[in-house]
Formats: structure tokens, C-alpha cells, sequence
């Protein structure tokens, strides 16, 4: 045997793999199409604006609504109320009613419009490499496939982890799948349509202080609005004060209805931070000590403290769905999971002739830094994996 | 046209969820790759990048300092810093390039950073051994 020979050839085979990234001055050869962003290939029900700056859901009527109600109460009572009462008792109202304002926007748009934790979904490669488990591990290939669940042990509770067929993953432990955003979201509380989107891992902190502010302003406007009016009163009478300014009739009642759901609402995520669970387990109960005297929160820290400043002041995680990133032509394709068949080259966002040599696939990384790209040609032989029939989850 | 080396195959190595959702990865070794690189040193390479994520998702004083500092000045403060996960999310993409160039190039193996995939594998490509076919 020729170890040297082979040796110096095996050196000659593999120092061809690149293990950087390439620039597109690298490939002379690929026609100059317009380079596509990934957001706009996003396999999901979500709607971007700003060129991928900005996510939400599919419907948004209701988000408007929420800003016109905030907007409009807030106007009024800068216009109507402030001035009375700047005069009257002191400045300092319009200021704090002015910063708390600030903040519930802030709060609510950060909210709106980031990315609250969605899993992109697998490759092909990868999808097809769980299904060969899967069937490994049942061994039927009965018509319909069995649903698939894992177990998994966490600090001594078994949670079962389910298959999404959608995203072709396993779900992570408190992951789940949005049905109206078509995504797996990280740590999913709930979709909530008041800001437009889910409320996940990324954006649950902001959410919470959204809440919280905007109980702060409902009560601040409500009190403040109630003593506008007791103090006109005095000096012209009742109905008089309700004549002189008839919008804080209107911001009165829009406070009243709000304070009740709004700080109750505020109420009830304080008492999920202060567990560190989910709307989602709260609802179903997954950690209620009725389904057994052993049941507990294995994400718990133990103390309320600790739970808190985790969820409102821990790390928090880049987006895993580069939106801005740019599709690379020359690396696979997520195949769409309701075709069952892996289309080569049928993407609508790839115009590059390289789409129909290869699968293009979106690559996921943060757009903070570019991680090395493999060079490769995907095996051919990957449509078998996906003809099954995925049912929505 | 650049030579490229065929995919023999490819392995893919799960998230490991015994300790909660942080990110760690199963450290168990995958049959595929018995005769391309040595256990050890392929455990090594996962126990590090498990312990360079658990810095990254550590609650510690630090990550409640910045937390505070965001909240406070409304996070306009990461326009111009970054966040501490996101540091050392380029150790880590440092880490494999390292790896990746010292290791496993020379064994015909290229690791996959998991960014690139979600943080839910890590994706091995194993490379047709070609000089090995007599």
C-alpha cells in the first residue's frame, strides 16, 4: 500500500472542500440576476415590510385597531385634558402621561414587528434523515404514518416531544406550532391579534411591558381624566364640565372597558413569569399538580426572583430566520412540505440557472456575521423520503 | 469549474433536551463516522460548542446588566453594541472554522455551523473517501 502516494492524495482531494464563504466573484459564471432576500421566500403565513426589517401575521385589522384606540385616547387627552390639568394641579401629569405613552408604542411595536421566535424549518437532507428514524424506530409502513412523539426526561419530568409535519422537525420542549402563522415558534405563549403576531421566546419581554405600561397609562388617563371632570365640576357644574370637554366622556368609557381586560390580563402574566410557564401549558395544565402528585414545571428556577428576571431580563436570542439575508444559488432549496414531491429548481424566488442543476436551499444564520458556506452538490436520490403525505399539525 | 468533492453522506446530530430547552447537543457518537475521525476527539468538539452555547444562554450578572441597560434606554443601545449572545455566537462560528480547517477538511468531513440550521443539528458531511477506492 502506497500510504504516501495515498496520503498526498487525500490531501490533494479534500483541501478542494472550501471551508469559507463565497463572494459572488468566486462563480464568473452565474448570470447576473437580482439578488433575492430570504424573507421573500419565507415558507410561512407572515407578512414583511421594510425589505425583512419588519414581521407579522397574515391578518392585521386588529393591530390597527389597537393603535387607533391608543393613539386617539392618548390625543385627546393630551389635547383635551393636559392643558386643564398642567394649569390647574401641575406639568409634571403631561410628563409621565407623555413618557408612559412613549413607552406602550415602543413596546407594543417591538412586539408587532419582531420575529417571535420562529424555527425555520428542516432541509431536505434533514427531514429525510428523521424519517429514516422514524421508520427504523416503528418498523409498520402502514398507509398512514403513526404520530410521531419522542419522550425526553427534563430535570426528572418526561415530556413528550412531538413531530411537526409541516416543519418535518421534532418541536422542541415549549415549542409549538402557530396554526395561523404556519410556523413552529420557540417557547410559543399565544398568537395574539391585538399586536399582530405570536408572542414567543423573542419577543414575550416585550409583550409583558406592553401589558403592564398600557395598564399603567389605562389607569393613569382614567384617573386623570375622572379629576379633570370633578374639578371643572366645581367650577362650572356637572353637565357644564361635560359640555366645555366631551372628549374625556369618550376617553372614560374606552378606559373603563380596557382597565378590567388589560390589568387583568397584566395580572395573569405576572403570575406566568413568576412560574415560568406558557399560556399554552397554563391552559392545558401540562404542570398542574391535579394530574399527579408528582407534577411539576421542570423549567421552573425554583424562586419567583429568579423566574422573573430570566424572562424579562435574560439573554435574548438572535432571530434563527435570517430575513435579510441573500438566497444563495447555489445551496439547497427548502422543498415545500404540502407538495410531498422535491421539486428541482421550482422555486418562484430563484431565477439563477444554477436552480436547475440543484436544490437551492435557504441557509439560516443571524445577519450579525456570515458563517462559512460547504460547497457541494446535494445527492440526487432525496424524493423518495418526501412523497409521504404531510397532514397539517 | 471548481473540482468538487462527492457527498458520500450525511449525519446529523440532535439536540439533546435533558437539560431544558438551552441548546446542547447529543455528545453521543454517530456509527457513520467510526472510521473517519477518533471519538474523542469528535466528543471534544461537541462538548465545547455545548459549553460555548451555555455561556451564551448563561443568566448571569452580566446578561441581567445588559438585560437592564436595553430596557432602559428602550434597546436602541444594540444599534450600536451587540448582544452578548450574539458574541459569542461568532466564538462559536469561529470555533468551527478552526475545527473545520485543523480536523476535520484533512478527514474528508466538513461540520455545519447549527446557526445555519436553527440550532437543531449539527450537520457532518461525510465526503466520498476517494483515495481509498482501489
Amino acid at each position: 500500500m502506497h500510504l504516501g502516494v495515498s496520503e498526498s492524495m487525500r490531501e490533494c482531494e479534500y483541501s478542494q472542500i472550501s471551508t469559507r464563504s463565497s463572494t459572488p466573484m468566486e462563480t464568473p459564471y452565474k448570470k447576473r440576476t437580482p439578488k433575492k432576500r430570504k424573507w421573500e421566500s419565507f415558507p410561512g403565513r407572515n407578512k414583511f415590510y421594510c425589505d425583512g426589517r419588519i414581521m407579522m401575521a397574515k391578518q392585521t385589522g386588529v393591530f390597527y385597531l389597537t393603535l387607533v384606540l391608543i393613539l386617539v385616547t392618548c390625543g385627546l387627552f393630551f389635547t383635551f385634558d393636559c392643558p386643564f390639568l398642567a394649569q390647574t394641579l401641575t406639568p409634571v401629569i403631561p410628563v409621565i402621561g407623555g413618557v408612559l405613552f412613549m413607552f406602550v408604542l415602543g413596546t407594543l411595536l417591538r412586539t408587532s414587528f419582531s420575529d417571535p421566535g420562529v424555527l425555520p424549518r428542516a432541509t431536505p437532507d434533514e427531514a429525510a434523515d428523521l424519517e429514516r428514524q422514524i421508520d427504523v424506530a416503528n418498523g409498520s409502513t402502514g398507509y398512514r404514518p403513526p404520530p410521531r412523539t419522542k419522550e425526553v426526561v427534563i430535570n426528572g419530568q418526561t415530556v413528550k416531544l412531538k413531530y411537526c409535519f409541516t416543519c418535518k422537525i421534532f418541536r422542541p420542549p415549549r415549542a409549538s406550532h402557530c396554526s395561523l402563522c404556519d410556523n413552529c415558534v420557540e417557547r410559543f405563549d399565544h398568537h395574539c391579534p391585538w399586536v399582530g403576531n405570536c408572542v414567543g421566546r423573542r419577543n414575550y419581554r416585550f409583550f409583558y411591558m406592553f401589558i403592564l405600561s398600557l395598564s399603567f397609562l389605562t389607569i393613569f388617563i382614567f384617573a386623570f381624566v375622572i379629576t379633570h371632570i370633578i374639578l371643572r365640576s366645581h367650577q362650572t357644574g356637572f353637565l357644564n364640565a361635560l359640555k366645555d370637554s366631551p372628549a374625556s366622556v369618550l376617553e372614560v368609557v374606552v378606559c373603563f372597558f380596557s382597565v378590567w381586560s388589560i390589568v387583568g390580563l397584566s395580572g395573569f402574566h405576572t403570575y406566568l413569569i413568576s412560574s415560568n410557564q406558557t399560556t399554552n401549558e397554563d391552559i392545558k395544565g401540562s404542570w398542574s399538580s391535579k394530574r399527579g402528585k408528582d407534577n411539576y414545571n421542570p423549567y421552573s428556577y425554583g424562586n419567583i426572583f429568579t423566574n422573573c428576571c430570566a424572562a424579562l431580563c435574560g439573554p435574548l436570542p438572535p432571530s434563527l430566520i435570517d430575513r435579510r439575508g441573500f438566497i444563495q444559488s447555489d445551496t439547497p432549496q427548502l422543498a415545500p412540505p404540502t407538495n410531498g414531491i422535491t421539486m428541482y429548481g421550482a422555486t418562484q424566488s430563484q431565477q439563477s440557472h444554477m436552480v436547475s442543476e440543484s436544490e437551492t436551499e435557504s441557509v439560516t444564520k443571524t445577519s450579525a456575521f456570515r458563517a462559512p458556506n460547504s460547497f457541494y452538490r446535494p445527492p440526487p436520490l432525496l424524493s423518495s423520503s418526501s412523497k409521504a403525505p404531510s397532514p397539517s399539525s | 469549474m471548481r473540482q468538487q468533492a462527492a457527498i458520500a453522506a450525511k449525519v446529523f446530530i440532535q439536540r439533546d433536551y435533558t437539560n431544558g430547552t438551552i441548546c446542547q447537543f447529543q455528545t453521543k457518537f454517530p456509527s457513520e463516522l467510526e472510521t473517519r475521525i477518533d471519538k474523542q476527539q469528535f466528543e471534544e468538539t461537541v462538548r465545547t460548542l455545548n459549553n460555548l452555547y451555555a455561556e451564551a444562554e448563561k443568566l448571569g450578572s452580566q446578561s441581567y446588566i445588559e438585560g437592564c441597560l436595553a430596557c432602559l434606554t428602550a434597546y436602541t443601545v444594540f444599534l450600536c453594541m451587540e448582544t452578548h449572545y450574539e458574541k459569542v455566537l461568532k466564538k462559536i462560528a469561529k470555533y468551527i472554522q478552526e475545527q473545520n480547517d485543523k480536523i476535520y477538511a484533512p478527514r474528508g468531513l466538513l461540520l455545519t455551523d447549527p446557526i445555519e440550521r436553527g440550532l437543531r443539528v449539527i450537520e457532518v458531511t461525510i465526503f466520498e473517501d476517494r483515495s481509498l477506492t482501489r
